[in-house]
């Protein structure tokens, strides 16, 4: 257990720096179209809630972008450092969404400056509003090309590799589209703006419940949960593709999350539940046909199953509980979304304006930010973990693309601590941002103007 | 042009970009720390605030571009950098992490926290020296392959002073464009107060450069010979680099003059980082790896240049307004729109 294993340190500070940095680079790629649709609602509707809205949330934004450029740096980094024959091989392949994603920040950092700093500057408010389009495209592009860096990952294509090792027949293109490049790229950039909805939802809700009932809290807080409930709705119609992807091109990641071991028609899905080393299942609630529907659309299909998969390429078995986490928090942010319209509606028609929201509801709004977060988490493990024992799937096995380098450990502790005070900084920071400048005086110097 | 003398040209060109951004960043940092010491924060803090704000992240942006450009023109760097590198890496990741964090928490969060002000401004010294190591090593004799395995011999690196000639020009210069910057600025914005400081500073610093450049140089010439002579070969860039070094320094020395200062310390350090660039070719490390033999292949490459002249279509008109908007913009410069 003392010998010391480049590898293991390496997949463990890889894993530490990118789960910290999904969750600023997700606020990161979520939080601008919301802001867009403040100050797009705003100024149609000439409603000075709106604009304050988008304020207040730009201005929360900047902390968080600070974390995720920085710890973005540091994954940049850290890939050739942590990975470099991998990256060697990167380089040769999939090197052109990487720089591509380069752009996309240099245009999101550019205008994100212009835009915080020139609230005042322009007579025409649209022009301010312009700004803010590149920094949409720029971050939802970030996603999108990274996430092209990923799907690689799990279905490289576009080379060869010849006798010697050497790779050949080079084709940057199709490297970049490969079959697992359109369900992931939709699934991160839907459930991105999900958790920013909710995020953003969770601090109205906050307010109300505490009793603070200015009517900018309910305008923010229908805006985020109505588009909350489209973008979860979307997350599950996206998440059923991504498992119809892995039925047909990585049988052996689903099968693992599944624990299906047997190639089967009519596929039950297991949902919780423990596992012995013989593969008994038990206290699991099974879900007659739901994986065969998962899988291929149909009750009677055929799932492959995880013994197809030679022993030493299985992914671990515990993968399961991370898919399971990320469905049931799924579900439940769709539920709250209906219950939220169902809600607001029913209000309506009742009194205008006068009840308070259930204040269950306004809880659930409120656990579905950290819970959100917490199912990009999930589903990152599930597909990472279940990835392994490859980095590039069929071509380099992770231990092979590791460094050899003999001062991991060392690193891995002094980044554990940078992340723990940097994320232990910027909570408290944004904590007192919002706290010492509540919304209400701000209203209130608006109405001076 | 070959390709591979395109791609690396490209990449020098954002290092350099970097250099000049990030020293002015860097330097910023660092003087406004050294303010608060002497009590003269209220004099000159405005003006580097107002720079700073809106462009740090661009800063960073800089550097990511050269690294990920690296990798992906010529991929075989990731391997040998990247193992030898991981310690030195790590710790400037670390640095450039708190310094931009904290950066931007003393804007928002607590102003006048001397602590943060002084990890930021400490911070600004050790990055420059740190990063400033990888053009160290890419001289030769640090890093070894043996058996296949690569490494960094640390008790070379710290005993040569080739590596402290480079690790003090750095510091120097970091402080001698931010003076030189902010002198410039400051001139712009009208801010005499500020100006009378920034100036001195700027003209202190100036002496330093020179004498650390021909440090420098020597150095070299002890370390890596072949090198040297390819520097002499190229001395022309290295004059030019001279007299714009004594054109600027002249334009900040003589009152009223400011207006092409900072444009001839932007050529000084381009001849100068071009004539050093250019001498280092074909070697992007001695003697481990080299442009031509080391590039990425056909196909690759000409993604990525498509793509590069793709983005700048885009960048450069994007940078344009930014500096519209915040370097040329004479009422902003000079604090006029209200804040935020
Ligand atoms: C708010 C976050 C969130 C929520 C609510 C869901 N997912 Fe998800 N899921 C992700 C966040 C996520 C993710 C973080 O974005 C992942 C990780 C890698 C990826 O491509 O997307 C992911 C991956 C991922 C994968 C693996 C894809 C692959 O390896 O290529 C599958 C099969 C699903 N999801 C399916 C679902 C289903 C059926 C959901 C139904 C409710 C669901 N996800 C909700
Ligand atoms: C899209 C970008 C991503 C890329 C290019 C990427 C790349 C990598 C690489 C190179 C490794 C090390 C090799 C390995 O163990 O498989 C790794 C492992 C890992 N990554 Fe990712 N990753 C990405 C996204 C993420 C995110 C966002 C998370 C976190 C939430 C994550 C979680 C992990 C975990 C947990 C491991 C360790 C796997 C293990 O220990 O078995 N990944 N990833
Ligand atoms: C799916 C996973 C990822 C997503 C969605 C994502 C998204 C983002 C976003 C939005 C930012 C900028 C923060 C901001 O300005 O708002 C960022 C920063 C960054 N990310 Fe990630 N990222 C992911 C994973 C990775 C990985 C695996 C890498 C490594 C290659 C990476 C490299 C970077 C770098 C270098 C930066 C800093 C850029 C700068 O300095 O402006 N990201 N990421």
């Amino acid at each position: 257990m003392n010998h010391y294993d480049p590898v293991i340190y390496s997949r463990m500070l890889t894993a530490i720096t990118l789960a910290f940095h999904i969750i600023f680079a997700t606020i990161g790629v979520g939080i601008p179209m919301f802001i867009a649709l403040a100050e797009w609602m705003g100024i149609k509707r000439k409603d000075p809630h709106y604009l304050l809205m988008a304020r207040r949330w730009a201005r929360g934004y900047t902390i968080t972008v600070a974390v995720g450029v920085v710890t973005g740096t540091a994954i940049g980094l850290q890939l050739s450092l942590l990975w470099p024959s991998f990256m060697q091989v990167a380089g040769q392949s999939i090197a052109l969404p990487l720089f591509m994603e380069t752009f996309a920040f240099f245009i999101e950092a550019i205008f994100l400056g212009i835009y915080l700093y020139t609230w005042n500057r322009f007579k025409n408010p649209m022009q301010h509003f312009l700004l803010l389009i590149p920094v949409v495209i720029g971050s939802s592009g970030s996603a999108f090309f990274i996430t092209c860096v990923n799907a690689f990952m799990n279905t490289p294509r576009g080379f060869n590799i010849a006798e010697n090792g050497k790779l050949t027949d080079i084709q940057p293109l199709v490297a970049m589209f490969t079959a697992s490049m359109p369900t992931k790229v939709a699934h991160v950039l839907v459930t991105a703006y999900v958790t920013a909805a909710f995020i953003l939802g969770a601090m109205s809700a906050m307010a109300l419940l505490k009793g603070r009932n200015h009517v900018y809290y309910k305008k923010a807080l229908k805006v985020t949960m109505v588009a909350g409930l489209i973008f979860s709705l979307a997350t599950i119609l996206i998440g059923d593709l991504s498992g119809k992807y892995l039925a047909a091109y990585q049988p052996e990641k689903l099968a693992a999350g599944e624990w299906h071991f047997e190639t089967e028609r009519q596929a039950p899905l297991i949902v919780g539940g423990v596992i012995d080393r013989e593969h008994n299942i038990r206290y699991a609630l099974r879900i007659p046909f739901a994986l065969s529907i998962l899988a291929h659309g149909l009750p009677n299909s055929e799932v492959i199953g995880l013994n197809e998969t030679p022993k030493e390429l299985q992914p671990p078995l515990w993968i399961h509980y991370m898919f399971d986490l990320m469905v049931s928090i799924g579900m439940l942010l769709f539920v709250i979304g209906v219950w939220f319209v169902i809600a607001v509606r029913k209000r309506k028609r009742a009194s205008g304006d006068v009840k308070p929201l259930n204040k269950y509801l306004l809880s659930l709004i409120i656990v579905g930010a950290p819970l959100s977060v917490l199912s990009i988490e999930a589903g990152w493990i599930y597909t990472e973990v279940g990835r392994q024992p490859w980095i590039l799937v069929g071509f380099m096995k992770t231990a092979e693309g590791a460094t050899k380098s003999g001062q991991v450990d060392i690193m891995l502790w002094l980044f554990v601590a940078l992340y723990f005070v940097l994320g232990l900084s910027s909570a408290l920071i944004l904590r007192r941002m919002f706290k010492n400048n509540p919304a209400e005086e701000e209203l209130k110097s608006l109405k001076g103007v | 042009m070959s390709y591979e003398i395109l791609g690396i040209t490209v990449l020098w060109i954002f290092l350099y970009g970097y250099l000049i951004v990030a020293s002015v960043d860097f330097g910023a940092g660092f003087y406004s720390f050294f303010s608060v010491l002497t009590g003269k924060r209220h004099k000159i803090h405005p003006i580097i605030e107002r720079y700073l704000t809106p462009v740090w992240e661009v800063t960073n942006v800089f550097l990511v571009f050269f690294f990920v450009g690296i990798i992906g023109f010529f991929p075989e760097t990731a391997y040998y950098y990247g193992t030898s590198l991981l310690v030195p890496g790590s710790i400037a990741i670390i640095l450039l992490a708190v310094r931009g964090v904290y950066y931007v928490f003393s804007q928002y969060g607590n102003r006048n926290n001397k602590f943060y002000m002084f990890l930021y401004g400490v911070s600004g010294l050790l990055i420059p020296a740190s990063l400033s190591t990888v053009l160290t090593l890419s001289e030769g004799g640090y890093i070894t392959e043996t058996n296949g395995v690569v490494s960094l011999d640390y008790h070379k690196l710290f005993t040569s002073g080739y590596s402290w000639s480079v690790v003090v020009l750095a510091i120097v210069s970091v402080l001698y464009i931010s003076a030189m910057f902010l002198s410039y600025y400051a001139g712009k914005a009208q801010d005499e107060g500020a100006l009378h400081i920034l100036r001195r500073y700027a003209l202190f610093w100036a002496i330093p450069t020179i004498l650390s450049s021909l440090w420098v140089f020597f150095a070299i010439r002890q370390h890596n010979l072949e090198h040297f002579n390819k520097m002499v070969d190229n001395a022309w860039f290295f004059i030019a680099s001279f007299i714009c070094y004594a054109i600027a320094v002249y334009l900040v020395w003589k009152p009223g003059k400011l207006r092409f200062s900072f444009l001839f310390v932007m050529l000084q350090y381009f001849f100068a980082f071009f004539g050093y660039g250019k001498s280092h070719l074909p070697y992007l490390l001695v003697p481990y790896l080299t442009v031509h033999d080391h590039f990425t292949n056909h196909a690759m490459a000409l993604a990525l240049i498509i793509v590069f002249l793709l983005g700048l279509v885009v960048l450069v008109p994007s940078l344009y307004l930014l500096l519209r908007l915040f370097l040329f913009d004479a009422q902003y410069v000079r604090g006029k729109y209200s804040k935020k």
